[in-house]
């Protein structure tokens, strides 16, 4: 693989910060995007721009064709054959909503209980806990281990006659952590239960194949697989979506309006009320096809190479902690550092060009169950390089010098 | 090391940092007050007595980095024994200082050590940072909620 023809489809990566070269390893936050999908979206902006699905005009036909067609982009790059299961939504936070919102209501009964995760982000967690409280749900938590990785022996002891649902996150945002999704969907199946999992960093960093894992629903975002914020998608099998009321109501996701009573489309339009994120979603089709356009294994191959040797070289350093050592880890390293808080890391390190997340990652509980109050985590992307990891460390030793 | 990192990390930062001063529960408090920065987590808490409108004593604990700790820190040492009513003008000085611009001669007199906060108004995103024991401080002052009652105040 040509890493520097592939750093060069990036134009974001190519600049300095505080006067010193960017190193970008914030990408669980937010990946750069290649040129491809700036210029899909300015192609629409320039050229195409106008709404979809009801102008008569060739702009509106050339747009609708374009936003359309992205559907079926989704749906092979995650392994699905039927392009109408992908719902657009803003993002997995939407997608996630989505379900609550409409699965839950229609098909969730007072005593029965929500399967999540220890280690979910706050999106796949707060909509449960919004539910559980207007339906009367309970809401359940696999313990994490020691080594940020999932129980699987008390999911399986979890799930049982009550259980109505189970989310969980596919890959940890926070830790790296990859889940055994297989097991976790053949535990329900056996009790006859839906899976919905939270992809958001699976999308960019893992093969997906929703028909081969058996799941029910699987949630993306746009923004966290190289493109734009703000597009995403719901996939859901077939018979799942048609069984769900619309989410919100409004425009495009209607055959009838009368004062009296309105009927719906059926999936994925029901779900789709309003004028969408036309270059957003544009953006994300673009993005999938750039990593069509690619050897997208070889690229992951390099990705898994630089974050393992990230978690290698930290762990090797002096009052460095890592925070989850899972033996599946993909896209991130959590780590502490002797008594420096992760914020003085962050800032001080983002002076030496280097951009990393730090705090709690949005996922709380799972800092308390590693007690750790926040942590660092550098993040990759397929772009990145084990020279990136070696400023890293560097910058991690200037932030032991100024700070004592 | 840059020296503008310097401006942040001044010694004397660093030294409240790894030295918290009042950094203790009180025996007998009259106003707790939590302040939660819910971006980030940081947390503290705030213990004061307030009798005849002075600040008698004042401790705090919490969890945060080296700028929410020694602004706590600092904080404690600079309003222990004042009158309420200055530790809310000090409050203000110090934070027109990090959110409007450079004090005036009149703040920094007022300010004193404090002043050395002045470079957190360079790093934006670290502004909440040192104002966090502050508008906990604030909102206990201004709390008339009778104890066991623990307030909490958020920075967002």
């Amino acid at each position: 693989m040509n890493l520097q023809k592939l750093r060069s489809d990036f134009p974001g990566l190519h600049q300095d910060v505080h006067g010193k070269t960017l190193v970008y390893l914030d990408n669980a936050a937010t990946m750069q995007k290649p040129r491809a999908v700036l210029d899909a979206m300015e192609k629409y902006f320039v050229e195409d721009c106008a709404n979809v699905h009801r102008g008569v005009h060739l702009l509106s036909e050339r747009a609708t064709k374009s936003f359309e067609a992205v559907r079926g982009k989704i749906a092979k790059f995650i392994g699905s054959k039927d392009a109408n299961e992908v719902v657009f939504t803003k993002g997995v936070t939407d997608a996630i909503n989505l379900v609550a919102h409409s699965f839950g209501r229609k098909h969730l009964e007072k005593g029965q209980e929500i399967i999540i995760s220890g280690m979910e982000h706050h999106s796949n967690i707060v909509p449960w806990q919004i539910l559980a409280e207007e339906k009367g749900l309970t809401l359940k938590v696999v313990p994490v281990t020691d080594r940020g990785e999932l129980d699987l022996e008390a999911y399986a002891k979890m799930i049982g006659p009550k259980t109505g649902l189970v989310s969980m996150v596919w890959v940890s945002n926070a830790l790296g952590t990859v889940n055994p999704v297989k097991q976790i969907v053949d535990l329900a199946k056996a009790h006859d239960v839906p899976v919905m999992f939270d992809g958001a960093q699976a999308l960019p960093h893992v093969p997906i194949d929703v028909e081969a894992i058996g799941c029910d629903f699987f949630a993306g975002s746009g923004h966290k697989c190289y493109g734009p914020t703000g597009a995403g998608f719901l996939w859901g099998k077939k018979k799942r979506l048609e069984s769900m009321p619309p989410y919100q109501g409004g425009g495009d996701m209607i055959v009838s309006v009368t004062f009296e009573k309105s009927t719906y489309r059926e999936p994925p339009a029901r779900f789709e009320a309003g004028t969408p994120n036309i270059a957003g979603i544009i953006g994300l089709g673009a993005a999938i096809d750039y990593l069509g356009s690619i050897d997208l294994a070889a690229a992951r191959a390099h990705e898994d190479d630089v974050t393992r040797y990230c978690a290698e070289q930290l762990s090797q350093t002096a009052g460095i902690k890592l925070v989850g050592t899972p033996t599946q880890r993909a896209g991130a390293v959590s780590f502490v550092m002797d008594d420096i808080h992760p914020h003085d890391i962050g800032t001080i390190l983002d002076r030496e060009g280097v951009a990393i997340r730090t705090g709690h990652h949005c996922a709380q509980p799972l800092m308390a169950r590693m007690h750790v109050p926040a942590t660092a985590r550098a993040s990759f992307g397929i772009y990145n390089t084990r020279e990136e990891v070696d400023v890293l460390v560097g910058g991690l030793k200037k932030v032991r010098e100024l700070m004592g | 090391m840059s020296s503008d990192l310097r401006d942040l990390y001044q010694e004397l930062i660093l030294d409240h940092q790894k030295r918290p001063r009042n950094y203790r529960k009180l025996e007998a408090p009259n106003r707790v007050m939590r302040g939660v920065n819910p971006l980030c987590g940081d947390s503290l808490e705030l213990q004061l007595n307030v009798e005849d409108g002075v600040v008698k004593d004042i401790g705090f604990e919490g969890s945060g980095c080296a700028i929410s700790k020694s602004s706590a820190s600092m904080m404690t040492e600079r309003i222990k024994g004042k009158p309420v009513a200055e530790a809310l003008e000090i409050f203000g000085r110090f934070h027109h200082m990090l959110t409007e611009g450079a004090p005036s001669e009149a703040d920094e007199e007022a300010l004193g050590k404090l002043a050395v906060f002045a470079g957190v108004r360079e790093y934006p995103a670290r502004v909440k940072c040192a104002t966090l024991a502050w508008q906990t401080l604030k909102a206990a002052l201004e709390s008339d909620a009778p104890l066991p009652d623990v307030g909490n105040v958020s920075t967002e």
